[in-house]
Formats: C-alpha cells, structure tokens, sequence
C-alpha cells in the first residue's frame, strides 16, 4: 500500500531531470534560432569542414 | 538606402571584437536570408574565404556571425555581395540586452515545474488522503515552493519592493504579499498538521502571471530585434587625410575640428564640416526635411548625417561628433522626452485602486472573524484565504495577454510596437502630426508628365542616367525601365559632379543634367533638368517627391476617425504646400527641430494626445515629445530608436491600421479588467466568509485566468479585414522571431 512512497521520489526525479535539460537547452542556444534549424535539416553536410577532425567550435 | 555604399573593410576592423588571442568576430546582418539554401549559401561562401574560422548563419534574426584569423578582415561585404547578399554591420553596443527575456523564461519553467508537481500532490490530497499522508504531501509541496519562490518569485519581489521604496504600488505589490502569505500561511499550517495548504495556489499564481510577463517580453523582444535588423545610417568611421598626404580610417568620435575628412560619392557626412574641395550634390532628406538635392561647392557647410551623391569632397570637419548635428539632436531628444509627463499603464493605474482594496478587505475581515469568534488562527487563515483568491491572477494576465494578441497582429502587417505602453497610448491618441519628406512622401523624387516625354530622347536619358546614383538619373532610369525603352550604345560617359552626365552616341555628344550646364548656349534660361543634343534641347524633365503608397487613404482614415491631422515639415514652402494641397490638410513649412517640439508642446497644452509621425532626425526630437509616435523603417537610425512603434512596408496605411488596433485591443483591456473585477466580486464573500478551500482556490483562479486569456484571443481570431495592407508573404516576418537565448 506504501508504494507510492518511492514512487512520488521516481515522478520528482523525473521531473526535475526534464527542467534541467531544459534549462540547459536554453543556456546551450538551442532557441537562439528556430527558423534556421528547420530548415537546416533539410541541408546536405557532405561538405567536409574547413578543418576536418576538428568538429567542435 | 538605395546609395548607400556597403561595409568597408576598416568599419568591419571596428566592429569586430576579439574573441581569442588572433581571433575577431563579427555579426552581419543579412537582411536578404530566406531559407535554407540562403543559410547554406551564405555560410558556403565566407567559410570559403581565406582566414575565416567559422561562420554561423541564424535565419530568426537575419544575422551570420564571422570569425576570422589575423588583424585584416576578409573581404566578408564583397563576398556577400557578389553571393548576391546585401550586408549590414551589426551594432554590438546595441545588443548589450539585459538578458530579462531568458531570466524569465528560466522562471517560467521552474515556477511551471513547481505548479504541476504540486498540483499533482493536492490532487492526491483533495481526493481524500489519510492524515499521515497529507501531511507528507504538504512537506514535499512546500520543499519544492520554497525553491521556486525564491527562483522564480524573485520577479515580482524585486519590483514590488522598488515600488514600495519609492512610496508608490504597482500590481506587483498585491502579488508579492498575496504569494508570500500563502507560503507561509501553508507551513504553518503544514508545522501543525493542518488540513489545508495552499502551495498549490501560490505556485499556479507565479506561473500563470510568469506566461503574461514573458509574452510580453517577447513582443517587445521581437519587435527590438525587428527594428536593430533594418540598415543603420550614421556612419562608423571615415577616411581621414593625413598631414603626409596619407590617408587613415578614423572611428567617428575621433574625427577632431580641423581634419580633412575625404567623402566618396555615396558616403554620409560623419561630423559638421565645411566642404574645402570638390563639387557634388547633397541628399538631406533625412537631415532637414529638404526633398530636393541640393548642390554644393568648396566653402559650403554640411550638416553630419546628409548623404553625397555626386563627385567626392574633400571636408573640414568645424565639429566633433560629440558637437555634431546628430549629437544636438539628441541632446534635444531627451530634453523632449525629460518634459513628457510620465505614463502610468493601464494595470498600474488599475493597481493603484486594487491594491488598497483587497488589503482592506483582507484586514476587515481579520477584524470581523476576530470580533465574532475571537479565535485568531482562524480570522488571520480567513484573510489570508482572502487575499489568495483575490490576488490578481486574472488582473496580470488580463492586460499583457491582449497587447501581446494585438501586437501580433499589427507584426502579421509590418507594424512593429516596442512595447505595451505605445499601443495603450495609440490608443488614446486624437491628433496626428506628420512629417512630410520621407513620410508622407516615398523621399525619393519621380519623374512627373513622363508620358509627354518623346521615346527616343527617353532611351538616350534612361540609357545615360543608368550609370548613375544621383536620385533624379535613378527616376529616369526607373521610367525607362517602365516604358520598355530600346538600349541605346552610348560611349565616353563621364559624370560631372554637380552638374550632369555627358555621353556620346554615334556622332552626337548628349547632356543630361542642368539646364546651365547642358545648354550653355540657350537664350532661355529656365533652371532645371534636361537632356541636350550638341547643346540643343531635346527635353526637360520635372520631378516631385511622390506621395507614399496609400498616403491618401491613411489621411482619409484619420479623418474619418475624427482625428485632425496636419503636416509640419522642415522643407521649403512650395513642395510642403504642394503635398499638403493634394491631401487638403493643413501645413507648416520651413520648421526648424525645435519649433517641431514647440509645435507638439502647444497642442499638448490645449490637452491633444498627438501621434507624431517622422522620419528625419530633424523630427527625432518631436517624436520623442509626443504622446505617441511612429516611424517608418526608412528613418534614420535614431529617429527609428526614438518612436514607439515602427512599420516596416511602405504603405502608410499602417497608420490607421494601427490605431484601430490599438482602439479594439483597449476594449478588450477594459472588457478583461471587468471580468476580473467581476470574479472578485463572486468571489470574495465565499472568502470572507470563511468557505474557501484550496480546492476553490484553485479552481477560480484558473477559471478566471482561462476567461481573460480567451477573452484576449478574440482580437487574433477575428476575420481578416480586406483592407489590410498588401499582405506580402512572411518576409518581413520571419526576420523577427526572437531568440529566446539565455546569453543574450
């Protein structure tokens, strides 16, 4: 009957697992903008980076 | 600006900043990026450069970031151009935002946070649970308020305490206190087992408050980002001869009275100097309201600001930047603004009245439980109940949820509104005052009686004027684009700064340019523009600064709404009384800066509420004064700065779109205010007496909060009008969604 005891912990969890990451989407740029990753998927990357093995900014 | 030059490689020097030891950045502004192949494209083409690290397009703001290796910047506006990309600096001062927009969101997303977990826990609780395990609930529930209180209430905190230092109220007040005595009303309660708590009520309140406050943020986000998007005009820096014949690119600031600062043709004056050499035509439409270029020679003074056309200058500067035009009109402008009384929004306005009323109640209520049961813990948990369910949930959201509606709205038609305010003050707006150059007029001078031109001299003309940037060989061209007129082969093209274009065809040698210059020979000696064949006239053209597109129709509308409307303008008597005729509005011509602010001062002294509207820093100052102003997306930068609200496509019928958005978007407001009202009314004897539970609490405050934001929504989802203004496609939109960053 006292599942709920660790339950309610899991949903807390949970929850505060999904606020993060969307704190950290928010700090990431993810939102900086919306327009341009829309269409960005429909772009081919088969263009090699300038500095290929470098992939991070 | 149609001849304003692209970026310099020295101004991009200027602009950028260096990120790392080596490394400079700068943001563009493209203006021209649509779509994917326009990001793919653009960014294809500066990686491509020499010595660019990165570059990073964002299609939301139109911007592309650069970084590039070494102290020279690659040829990044030349690049853009031939990618067939127009290119503008990005100014980093003006992106120091202070960032509310993403400290709103993160408080929007814990208090979010907080309310559904909580909510869930009440639930629970509501449906019946066995002591021990509400009051276990009501531990964690106040374990997960607490923190989000302190997040994300900080908001409403901070502001009600500086409206309280400042012996003032705002609406904050009422939520702060309201917020604050559930909180600790609930763990008291919580501390002695109590059956009710109330962390539910204050967690919901802070976040639907927190969703009308960020959406007002994003309005006026969008609308900032809009606005810094359009090309600026004040120019960076100049080239500045050096004593050795050298010659050097100065920043603007430090140009000292005394240099000789070298102007190309299409270059704006950076400071007031005085023309030492060369011959040219000046282009002060944005300066002083003057529609026609006027020519100057060596020894002429020139305002900063003014635009050259013809041949290159070589001026003394008589000023620094900082004693400049430009300078000056600031200074007037914030004197204009200092001398406007202070405008109280609607919801503060309403706070004043709210707030003292539901503390009394609250107060009152304490005393009458106190009097008739003489229990203390019930009368204090009975006014605190009170002032839960009548803290202004509904009030918060009743106002910023329309002006956010109405602000999309007027963004679907180009019309960008810096923030809630301007549109209340629309609103009330009865008078309007327009300028004339560049306003009511397209500031851009056409040809007049073009049909009575002969074909074949117009081919020769259009085909001259062609090679051209000076305005009038712009309108020639234009209508002999228009008129289809055959190419004519012409040779030997030269433009004389300040008089005309000499060409020859075949055998023959043409002039297109002043009647003085053009026909040295004529006995009639009329002023004007003409095209001369070996010295004999061929014909003359007129030209006049045409009327707006829909110029006539916004007068009209104005009219129709009673709103008596005049022109006061800084240009010469003839064409401000011509425009004014044409329009049957009355006018004032030849009217310095100052006399504008004069103008607005005196109608606002016979008690009219005036919507400026302008475009020339020579109005930024009565922009600045009125009640409410507007500007189109052509003004100056500063001017643009000044107004509250800014419409991006040429139509003026923005205007009175506008204002009757801000009229229906004010009934709404007052509609809102009175269902709130309204529900207090409801709801408050169940609170003094003594029935409110959290579940009461819980469910009026959302009802109430869900009939004011549908309420809202009525003004977007009224048919569209077919007279809007020309509906062309998302263009002008896209460039505006904000960037919901956190570091910016």
């Amino acid at each position: 009957m006292r599942d709920f005891y660790y339950l309610i912990p899991i949903a807390l969890v949970l929850g505060v697992a999904g606020l993060l990451v969307f704190l950290w989407s928010l700090r990431n740029g993810q939102y900086e903008d919306l327009d341009g990753a829309a269409e960005r998927i429909l772009l081919d990357d088969d263009v090699p980076l300038k500095e290929p093995g470098k992939l991070k900014d | 600006m149609p001849t304003e030059q692209s970026v310099t490689s020295e101004e991009l020097l200027l602009a950028s900043r260096e990120v790392a030891p080596g490394l400079r950045q700068i943001e563009l502004s493209v203006p021209g990026m649509h779509c994917g192949a326009c990001i793919a494209r653009v960014e294809r083409v500066l990686s491509g450069l020499p010595a660019v690290e990165r570059a990073r397009a964002n299609l939301s703001t139109r911007r592309v970031s650069v970084a590039w290796h070494g102290d020279k910047p690659p040829a990044l506006a030349e690049a853009l151009d031939d990618a067939g990309f127009e290119s503008h600096l990005h100014d980093a001062a003006s992106e120091a935002t202070d960032g509310t927009l993403g400290r709103l969101v993160r408080a929007l997303a814990v208090a979010g946070f907080a309310a559904g977990n909580i909510m869930m826990l009440s639930v629970a609780v509501w449906s019946g649970a066995d002591a021990e395990s509400r009051d276990l609930f009501h531990w964690l529930s106040a374990a997960i308020a607490l923190p989000c209180l302190a997040y994300s209430g900080r908001v409403f905190f901070a502001s009600a305490w500086q409206a309280l230092r400042r012996g003032r109220t705002n609406m904050d007040v009422p939520i702060s206190i309201g917020v604050l005595l559930a909180f600790g009303m609930s763990l008291y309660e919580t501390i002695h087992h109590g059956p009710h708590a109330y962390f539910d009520a204050a967690t919901s309140l802070l976040f639907f408050l927190l969703i009308g406050r960020t959406l007002d943020h994003v309005m006026r986000e969008r609308a900032r980002t809009a606005v810094e998007g359009l090309a600026r005009l004040a120019p960076r820096g100049a080239s500045v001869l050096q004593a050795d014949g050298s010659q050097r690119y100065l920043p603007v600031e430090e140009i000292r009275p005394g240099m000789a600062v070298l102007l190309a043709a299409g270059d704006r004056v950076p400071v007031d100097g005085r023309i030492v050499d060369g011959r040219s035509e000046i282009d002060g439409s944005l300066v002083s309201g003057e529609s026609v270029p006027r020519p100057v020679v060596a020894g002429d003074r020139l305002q900063a600001g003014v635009l050259n056309l013809g041949g290159p200058l070589t001026v003394e500067a008589t000023a620094a930047a900082r004693d400049s035009f430009l300078a000056e009109m600031t200074r007037m402008m914030e004197t204009a603004e200092a001398g406007r009384t202070a405008y109280r929004r609607i919801a503060d306005r309403a706070a004043r009245f709210y707030a003292p009323a539901i503390h009394v109640t609250a107060f009152a209520t304490f005393v009458g439980w106190m009097i008739l049961t003489g229990d203390a813990h019930r009368a204090i948990t009975v006014a605190i109940a009170v002032l839960i369910i009548t803290c202004p949930c509904a009030l918060g959201l009743a106002v910023p949820m329309v002006q956010v509606v109405a602000a999309r709205r007027l963004f679907e038609s180009g019309i960008m509104v810096k923030d809630g305010g301007a549109l209340e003050r629309l609103a009330e707006a009865d008078h309007v005052v327009f300028d004339k150059t560049g306003t009511l007029t397209g500031g851009v001078p056409q040809l007049v009686d073009a049909d009575g031109i002969a074909p074949g001299s117009l081919a020769v003309a259009a085909a001259m004027a062609s090679r051209s940037r000076h305005p009038y060989s712009r309108a020639i061209a234009a209508e002999g684009l228009r008129r289809q007129s055959p190419a004519v082969a012409l040779a030997d093209i030269s433009e004389q700064p300040g008089a005309g274009l000499k060409a020859r065809a075949g055998d023959k040698v043409y002039r297109l340019g002043r009647a003085e210059w053009a026909l040295p020979t004529a006995e009639d000696g009329r002023p004007g523009v003409v095209l001369s064949e070996e010295g004999r006239l061929l014909c003359r053209f007129s030209f006049a600064d045409g009327l707006r597109a829909g110029a006539e129709e916004a007068i009209a509308a104005l009219k129709a709404k009673g709103m008596p409307v005049e022109i006061v303008s800084g240009d010469h008597r003839e064409p401000v009384h011509r425009v004014a005729s044409s329009l049957d509005v009355p006018c004032l011509a030849g009217v310095p800066p100052a006399a504008k602010v004069a103008r607005i001062a005196v109608l606002a002294a016979t008690g009219r509420k005036v919507l400026m509207v302008g475009d020339g820093l020579n109005d930024t100052p009565a922009l600045a004064a009125a009640h409410v102003s507007m500007a189109p997306a052509s003004a100056a930068d500063i001017g643009r700065n000044a107004a509250d609200i800014v419409f991006l496509r040429d139509d003026l019928r923005a205007v009175p779109q506008a204002i009757e958005i801000a009229r229906e978007a004010r009934g709404l407001v007052r509609q809102n205010l009175l269902l709130a009202v309204a529900y207090n009314v409801l709801a408050v004897p169940i609170a003094v007496l003594g029935q409110v539970t959290p579940l009461v609490a819980a469910i009026a405050m959302s009802a109430s909060s869900i009939m004011v934001v549908a309420n809202a929504l009525r003004l977007g989802w009224r048919p569209k009008r077919g007279d809007r203004a020309t509906p062309s496609g998302h263009d002008d939109l896209a460039a505006l969604r904000p960037a919901v960053g956190a570091g910016r």
